[in-house]
């Protein structure tokens, strides 16, 4: 334990310094040892884009990432809160279950990928492919998102406050994907809807929780027009 | 997959910590490509009637003294030669198109890895960590570099088939992708006498993009062309004389990061290549977009 640098300033906070400690130490930790502390706070020094940094989580513990992650940040989260003072690398929070990560800085690829459930917020851009294959989590980007976003989209909603890139949910199932900004194209079988109530109200809900101030009435609702759903075989076939 | 790195530095104080801030780079970079590495690094340039020669013996105790009189003897005029184990840069006002023939001819076992009045180029097989150490990396100087970490995919671990590629003079490519037409590129490049050496699909990007710049492109012209014709997957760094350019496909599969200072242009595949750099927290990050020319000069 002389490695894990454990600057304890109460027995439920614990800070984990990357220069000196090694993910696996930080993620066995939170693991298998967490859960039998009092540790409800962790703090993440350097991690210097090392991979799948608080992967994995299975506990109501707040995470604090001090710097920019790498690849699959707090994948498979379930019941942790994460916040990361930087960016983050490709697939964070990809999977998630429950609880919440909060980006302070830009996410790479596949933010939020095929997520099941919880709240990912990305304060800055994400980029291509935001929330492809998403299955019921919640994604709110305050900058704008890159292409393929949302693609095979199943559940969930994602709110973009900015701008969308090409082939914004494509192949779409039940996901609906809420747009401040510009969309550069819609993929196969994505249409723009008209914003109801319960959309107007969703959108507030989710701007709320994410903590950022637009009006819910400046939102486009983009969602599958279901033609996808069943095969036409009367359709003209050319391949 | 594969690791790129790249370094230019803005401040002629920085030129002589070219290679030690690198080499970190390339260190973290080997678990996305630990079996083959190269680097391609830009000097003070040549005079204009100068060029020089990065070859690779198959033989870490060549007898590059015999090679270096036998040029001379040949050429009938002075040569200074570099060597480094089983490569050598040699410096002569021998037109390279004249070296070359030459060297098919009298040294087949000779690879002539690069050629121009600014560029030296390392690259063998084995883990980056090895190679770097191997030819000193941390000891190089220059305005800026392009390296690469290599797993390969597309034709066999050998140190002509790792990176960096170059064509012509004082051009060079680094690829984390896969080609998909590089037999296309090739039989349209070999038509109108252009040789390749070896069956990589980089090679035929490399050549590609020159060729286009011989013809008159600039190098944002031939990546323009490049989108057009080369089909795939990649990220490409790519340096000139004066330049580092960063490009990615359009649907940019493969990751780069760019970091920039007052000191410095930094590129990698990942951040945690960058993390080490000084200042680089409070550097300007982006990640490239796909089908944006991304370029850089001296």
């Amino acid at each position: 334990m002389d490695r894990l640098t454990a600057a304890t300033v109460d027995a439920t906070a614990r800070t984990f310094d990357l220069a000196h400690a090694t993910v696996r130490e930080l993620n066995q930790f939170l693991h298998r040892e967490l859960p039998s502390t009092a540790v409800r706070r962790v703090t993440v020094e350097n991690p210097g884009g090392r991979h799948a940094i608080a992967a994995g989580l299975d506990a109501p513990v707040e995470v604090d990432v001090r710097g920019h992650g790498g690849y699959y940040l707090a994948g498979m989260n379930q019941h942790a809160h994460v916040t990361v003072h930087g960016n983050v690398g490709w697939g964070v929070a990809e999977n998630m279950m429950s609880g919440s990560v909060r980006v302070k800085g830009f996410a790479s690829e596949a933010a939020g990928a095929s997520g099941h459930g919880g709240t990912l917020v990305i304060e800055g851009d994400a980029s291509l492919r935001c929330g492809i294959s998403m299955k019921g989590i919640d994604i709110v980007v305050g900058g704008s998102i890159g292409n393929y976003s949302a693609f095979m989209a199943q559940a969930g909603r994602l709110v973009v406050c900015g701008d969308a890139g090409d082939a914004l949910g494509d192949s779409l199932y039940e996901a609906v994907i809420y747009v401040r900004g510009r969309v550069k194209s819609l993929g196969a079988d994505a249409r723009e809807e008209p914003m109801t109530d319960a959309d107007f109200a969703a959108v507030a809900e989710l701007l709320g929780r994410a903590g950022f101030d637009h009006a819910p009435s400046e939102f486009r609702r983009i969602a599958s027009a279901r033609g996808l759903y069943h095969w036409n075989a009367e359709a003209d076939q050319e391949y | 997959m594969c690791g790129i790195v790249g370094l230019l530095v803005k401040k002629p104080a920085l030129r002589a910590e070219l290679g030690r801030l690198m080499v970190p780079m390339m260190v973290e970079m080997a678990s996305r490509g630990p079996e083959s590495a190269g680097l391609a690094v830009f000097t003070g340039a040549l005079s204009d009637d100068h060029r020089k020669l990065s070859l690779y013996a198959p033989d870490w105790h060549y007898d590059w003294a015999a090679f270096e009189g036998a040029f001379i003897t040949h050429f009938g005029t002075d040569a200074s030669i570099r060597p480094k184990g089983n490569h050598a840069v040699i410096t002569s006002d021998v037109a390279v198109e004249r070296v070359k023939p030459w060297l098919r001819a009298q040294f087949p076992q000779l690879h002539v890895l690069a050629a121009g009045r600014t560029l030296d180029i390392y690259k063998d097989t084995g883990h980056p960590a090895r190679v770097a150490e191997r030819y000193d990396f941390g000891q190089l100087a220059g305005t800026h570099l392009v390296g690469h970490t290599r797993m390969a995919t597309e034709s066999a671990v050998t140190p002509d088939r790792a990176h960096p590629f170059t064509a012509g003079e004082d051009f060079c490519l680094v690829h984390n992708g896969t080609i998909s037409n590089p037999y296309m590129i090739r039989r349209k490049l070999e038509h109108r006498g252009i040789r390749f050496e070896t069956d990589n699909d980089t090679e035929a990007a490399c050549r590609y993009l020159e060729w286009r710049m011989r013809e008159g492109d600039d190098l944002e012209a031939a990546l323009a062309k490049g989108f057009e014709e080369l089909d795939g997957f990649y990220t490409f760094l790519i340096g000139t004389e004066n330049k580092m350019a960063l490009v990615r496909d359009a649907f940019a599969c493969k990751p780069a990061i760019v970091a920039e200072t007052d000191d410095y242009v930094a590129v990698a595949s990942e951040f945690r290549a960058l993390a080490h750099l000084p200042g680089v927290n409070e550097a300007r990050l982006f990640e490239p977009m796909p089908e944006e020319i991304y370029s850089w000069t001296v």
